[in-house]
């Protein structure tokens, strides 16, 4: 095989090595099995476990991006990266909107509030 | 002179140039899916609390089941890049039994998401019961069907290789595909987190 073809096809997959497949799979599972091993244990305060676990599950998504992905071979102008960060921030947007919404909903109206509204919409129990 | 060959974008030939367009087009898709589960993820927390008078997570999920769950599919997505690199170096039987590993994996993935759900539905928990439950069929089972066309995606793709061979084409597919997998893998973390492991807290 010629030498340009050769790395045309590095090109396509993505750069990866033997080395960052493993270190991510190490990884993610150590993570996977911390944060498991902290829920059936449950020793610790509610919100610190809570805290820890999604913790752990925003880290293992970055070992994730990083040894599978390949996010961090890129080269500029990094396209793929500013697409990411935008997604993050619609997701954020997204979820947060929403519990912030809803739970201002629930927090405002009674059931029997809700009852009266779902039945003048159409709805309702 | 060699270095500006190699860093430009405009020098290469057309067909990588081709190429890093459909993979960018792809990493596209893949973020807008994104955006699809994180809505999914926001009906899920607005309505975990609402089980009307059912059951919540804590008493119908089983945390070592979905931990094996987990390890296979961590797996499967670890073997789907072994078959990338086998790939490069134009091994083709390599790829084939690596690809025949994830394909395994993933089924056996496919097949203990759905035996949970016949649990469930046997037991009268179905998404009819609460909110809660509705919300979490739609969530979980997105990803299953997101598993599902990965799988006949890699079954056609397994099927051309063995036709073809690794052709640039067949190379360029067989990126995407893992692209898509990590990806499942990726949002499955998500789920074993907040559904399963903060289900399993009552939080």
């Amino acid at each position: 095989m010629s030498k340009t073809s050769q790395s045309t096809i590095v090109r396509q997959t993505g750069e990866g090595t033997i080395k960052s497949y493993v270190t991510g799979f190490v990884l993610s599972i150590v993570l996977t099995l911390v944060a498991y091993t902290l829920v059936v244990h449950d020793a610790l305060s509610r919100h610190l476990l809570v805290a820890l676990v999604v913790g752990l599950a925003l880290v293992q998504f970055v070992v994730q991006l990083l040894f599978f992905l390949h996010l961090g071979r890129e080269t500029k102008p990094r396209w793929k990266l500013f697409v990411l960060l935008f997604m993050l921030l619609v997701v954020l947007i997204l979820v947060f909107g929403s519990l912030w919404i809803m739970n201002n909903l629930n927090y405002r109206m009674t059931p029997a509030q809700i009852n009266t509204y779902m039945n003048n919409q159409g709805g309702g129990f | 002179m060699t270095k500006q060959l190699i860093t430009r974008p405009v020098d290469l030939p057309p067909e990588a140039a081709n190429t890093d367009k459909t993979l960018f087009g792809f990493w596209v898709y893949i973020m807008t899916d994104c955006v699809l589960f994180a809505s999914l993820f926001a009906t899920y927390a607005v309505l975990h609390n609402n089980t009307f008078g059912g059951p919540g997570g804590r008493q119908l999920f089983s945390l070592p089941y979905v931990l094996r769950e987990t390890l296979i599919l961590l797996t499967s997505s670890f073997t789907c890049g072994l078959a990338v690199l086998s790939a490069r170096l134009q091994h083709k039987n390599k790829v084939l039994f690596w690809f025949g590993i994830t394909f395994i994996l993933g089924l056996a993935f496919l097949a203990m998401e759905l035996t949970e759900f016949r649990h469930l539905v046997q037991e009268g928990n179905s998404w009819r019961r609460s909110g809660f439950l509705s919300s979490f069929f739609a969530l979980v089972g997105t990803h299953g069907l997101h598993i599902t066309a990965g799988l006949l995606w890699m079954a056609v793709l397994m099927a051309k290789i063995v036709s073809s061979g690794l052709t640039r084409a067949n190379v360029r597919r067989l990126t995407l595909l893992s692209l898509f997998w990590h990806f499942l893998d990726l949002i499955w973390i998500f789920i074993f987190t907040m559904v399963y492991l903060l289900g399993a807290l009552g939080v």
